[in-house]
């Protein structure tokens, strides 16, 4: 028997919105950009040792490859006043140095008057929008407006529209430590860390912060996602705050990371794709953008050093995996990852989230055929990686309470030490992708495709892997009885891993095999134009595409089952 | 939880009285005020009344516990000096007492495994890296320490107990674990140098072992200079694509842990890897020499931990294979040298 999925329900943990980090952070917002904008001068300062001469190497650097931005890749969410504000920066510049009369200490002066200018203005950029109305029409519309499309497409009839049998949580599982994550996030700070497949997660993870009675998170969301109006204003109003990938200066990586560190000490909860952007392999993501995550561990610091030793100013990290049967950006990513890695032509990426019209017939789809998401909590961490007990203590491998604050001490007291703070935020890197893999749950279609394309490798032992990505497809025909055989090994090994606690399976997986395998082929990428395994006519396995399937396969790397073959 | 106690000076901790802890005890103990850990209660009360563990004189403001609450307590940063076959363990009888914000140095040229409960070296015969650990791979396995670093180099204890100069190497992925380090160690006579590279600081330590002993045996066979600078460059060789293999950088063995400790243990005769070759040389069998020694010779462990480990390794290691043979399968030491003389050693540096 398939086990049933308990729909809880949550209650909010803060039931006024007046308590919410968040809306609190809101209403500070301009004290708060001002603060950022202050520290991330000093930051910045400080990395260049308050030598005017490297400050004003910085500076330049940072104006030419604005500038550069600005001709060359212009954005539609770029405000208008950018180009005039970086001409204002040159002609601040120029003047500086060619006052040659001027002294080193005025003229440290003179540039961090321009370097104060640059920093607000990215704080301002940065921060969040968030408005309290926004936030609930957005979650009304989405939990309301999924409900409609679920109860049409699954309950027949007229009335169906207004029918209440099904819900958004039917179609999304939620499973893992929810009760842990509620109760950390009314004692200290949390900061979300899931796995990142789909544009869709920002949107998805938002939903599951509000159906699990959490206050909003904020989190940084990419800048480009702000081109698409309907993702605008989800955005704006989930507390997400701005991240521009194409700005690589020191100046805006400083303010983007005060930002979120700040964010933090403030208790806000938080939220990083610590993969960075979406997954191309389609792997789950073993090399994590240390970045934000440092942030959290900073933040914790600052905490101890501030004095706040209670769990009050704690800061947990929870690992959260989304797993789905198919991503609809698939075929776009996988030919990212094949051009970035190796010999594949050159690929124009081609977004399938490029307009508001593709998302609403994708969204369609989603809720009028039955394509299920589970979403699975991991245990919170302290920022070392170590579990927390049900009071937020940290443990260390053999259940023993100890301080989250002895890692930060030296000679008896909190100490900083940037590059010690850089080994831990590695450390936690490597703990938070154990965790990825222990809580991933295995799908019935994640399973047929490892299968299929490992037995299509074997057939063909001697092609590297882009030879056999480039294998004519009706070449390609694998014996049900063997596809099926090699299914059950697979599936065994799983289930012995997972008793090990190595990783998780859906429920689905306790069915009968043939049952199993035929959903899973039904599951696995039910979206795309070209499917990743299909059954000919002999009753054979084959496949449409070669690179999907190869995607949909990598879930399952990086559990050793390939060896299995 | 608070178990600081600032007002009250702390000791700097040595575990294991050998005669490489009892050297590093009293050069920490120029500094400092130092605790050093003896399992045993008559050496415990030797320190305690007559400053010295078993013939080795020790500074006065040495005292000895055998304790490990005690030490961890009156600790911030200790320093582990025990052979790789009881490290495991002595590690595990500290990680109670441990917390995060204890430094910890240790000074083991060894390797220790990660098998399952049950296996035994002699049960598996070939292991990955993973089932190797170095020492510090240890402390992070059993301990909640983080904070860890390694001490390696050319560091003959009775030269340093005799006060001669000597240069060591402190290796740790954190800075401040070299500068704790080198402030409690650096003086006139002894020069400390940093690496951020532990482990292949750590894998150069342990694998001169192996090269020591061959230099033994060829002091023994009563071959001179050329052949000993052949055997140091061939052996650096095989040091650099074993190190790379086990996770190490090219540049630590080219340090003071590679090559600076490599020349002075294979010239040595004080050193006990040097010695187990030499007697091998002269006739004896590897059960008798072994019967007689105090201390342990690392080299020989090491070389059943690498034989194993390339079997699974495509990697060929001539000099350490054969001295497998020589030490376990009864080769003659006169064959295993014929056969390295023949063996088709064409690039001389084909590593950078």
């Amino acid at each position: 028997m398939e086990e049933k999925y308990i729909k809880h329900k949550y209650e909010p943990i803060h039931p006024s919105k007046e308590e919410w980090p968040v809306v609190k952070l809101a209403r500070e917002r301009k004290e708060f950009v001002k603060k950022v904008a202050d520290l991330s001068e000093d930051r910045i300062l400080n990395l260049t040792g308050n030598n005017p001469d490297i400050l004003k190497e910085e500076l330049e650097t940072t104006l030419y490859r604005e500038k550069l931005r600005i001709k060359q890749n212009p954005w539609v969410v770029d405000p208008d006043d950018d180009s005039s504000f970086w001409s204002g920066v040159k002609s601040s510049l120029v003047q500086i140095s060619t006052e040659t009369v001027k002294s080193k200490v005025k003229k440290l002066q003179a540039y961090k008057v321009v370097l104060n200018q640059i920093t607000a203005r990215y704080a301002e950029e940065i921060a969040s929008n968030f408005k309290t109305t926004h936030y609930k029409f957005t979650r009304s519309v989405v939990t309301y407006g999924f409900s409609r499309l679920l109860n049409a497409a699954r309950v027949k009839g007229f009335k169906s529209i207004f029918s209440n049998q099904y819900t958004l949580q039917d179609k999304i599982q939620i499973t893992g430590e929810t009760d842990q994550l509620r109760d950390l996030a009314t004692k200290g700070t949390v900061v979300m860390v899931p796995t990142h497949f789909s544009n869709l997660d920002s949107i998805l993870i938002g939903w599951v912060i509000s159906v699990l009675g959490l206050p909003p998170f904020i989190y940084g969301a990419g800048l480009n996602l702000f081109n698409i109006s309907i993702f605008a204003y989800f955005m704006n109003s989930l507390g997400a705050y701005k991240v521009d990938r194409r700005k690589k200066n020191l100046m805006y990586l400083e303010t983007l990371k005060t930002y979120s560190k700040e964010a933090i000490q403030f208790g806000c909860h938080s939220l990083f794709f610590p993969g960075g952007t979406r997954s191309r392999s389609g792997m789950i993501e073993s090399k994590l953008k240390l970045g934000l995550l440092s942030t959290a561990i900073e933040a914790q610091r600052a905490n101890f050093e501030n004095g706040l030793n209670d769990i009050s100013g704690k800061i947990f990290i929870v690992p959260v995996t989304i797993n789905y049967h198919f991503v609809l950006e698939a075929p776009s990513l996988i030919r990212d990852h094949l051009s970035i890695t190796g010999q594949e032509r050159y690929y124009k990426e081609n977004d399938e989230f490029s307009n508001s019209y593709k998302i609403s017939k994708f969204l369609i789809k989603f809720f009028t055929k039955g394509s299920d998401i589970s979403v699975s909590v991991g245990k919170a961490m302290d920022v070392l990686g170590n579990y927390v007990d049900v009071d937020g203590r940290s443990l260390d491998k053999h259940g023993r309470v100890i301080d989250t604050r002895d890692y930060f001490i030296s000679d008896g007291k909190v100490s900083v030490d940037n590059q010690r703070e850089e080994e831990y935020t590695n450390m936690l890197g490597k703990r938070i992708v154990e965790e990825f893999h222990k809580i991933n749950r295995v799908f019935n279609s994640h399973l047929v495709a490892f299968v299929a394309f490992e037995l299509i490798k074997k057939q063909n032992r001697k092609l590297d892997l882009f030879d056999l990505l480039r294998l004519p497809e009706e070449d390609i025909a694998i014996p049900y009885e063997e596809f099926k055989a090699n299914c059950q090994l697979v599936l065994d090994k799983i289930k012995e891993l997972k008793s090990q606690g190595l990783i998780n399976t859906a429920p689905h997986l306790s069915l009968d095999l043939d049952e199993i395998i035929s959903r899973g082929m039904e599951n696995v990428g039910m979206y795309h134009a070209k499917r990743p395994i299909i059954r000919d006519k002999n009753g054979n396995i084959g496949t449409d595409d070669m690179s999907l399937l190869y995607f949909y396969h990598n879930r399952l790397t990086g559990y050793g089952l390939e060896k299995l073959y | 939880m608070d178990s600081k106690n600032s007002t009250e000076a702390k000791y700097i901790g040595v575990v294991g009285v050998g005669s490489f802890g009892a050297a590093i005890a009293n050069i920490l103990a120029a500094k400092n005020p130092v605790m050093v850990y003896a399992r045993k209660q008559e050496v415990v009360d030797e320190i305690n009344s007559s400053h010295s563990a078993q013939g080795k004189a020790l500074a006065k403001n040495i005292i000895a516990s055998n304790d490990p609450a005690q030490l961890c307590k009156s600790c911030d940063v200790l320093f582990f000096m025990i052979p790789s076959s009881g490290f495991q363990e002595v590690v595990k009888t500290f990680s109670p007492y441990l917390f995060p914000y204890h430094l910890i140095i240790h000074g083991t040229k060894g390797l220790c495994l990660n098998l399952k409960s049950g296996e035994t070296l002699e049960t598996v015969k070939k292991i990955k890296r993973s089932q190797i650990l170095t020492m510090s791979e240890v402390i992070l396995q059993e301990t909640v320490a983080v904070r860890v670093g390694c001490l390696a180099g050319p560091n003959l204890s009775k030269e340093l107990a005799q006060g001669q100069p000597a240069a060591t190497v402190i290796a740790s992925k954190y800075n401040e674990v070299i500068l704790e380090g080198q402030s409690l160690l650096r003086s006139e006579k002894f020069q400390v140098y940093g690496n951020s590279d532990i482990i292949g600081v750590e894998i150069s330590g342990v694998l001169k072992n192996i090269i020591a002993i061959a230099s033994g045996a060829l002091a023994g066979l009563g071959l001179g200079e050329n052949a000993k600078g052949l055997l140091v460059s061939r052996g650096m060789v095989e040091m650099i694509h074993l190190g790379n293999a086990l996770g190490g950088s090219i540049k630590s063995v080219m340090g003071l842990a590679g090559i600076g400790d490599l020349v002075t243990t294979c010239n040595s005769i004080h050193s006990r890897n040097f010695t187990v070759g030499y007697r091998l040389a002269k006739g004896e069998t590897l059960d008798s020499i072994l019967a007689d020694m105090e201390e342990v010779a690392e080299g020989i462990n090491t070389v059943r931990i690498i034989k194993a480990f390339l079997e699974t390794a495509d990697l060929r290691a001539p000099i350490t294979e054969n001295l497998y043979r020589v030490l376990f399968d009864d080769l003659e030491i006169e064959d295993a040298l014929q056969f390295l003389m023949k063996y088709p050693f064409n690039v001389d540096v084909d590593f950078v």
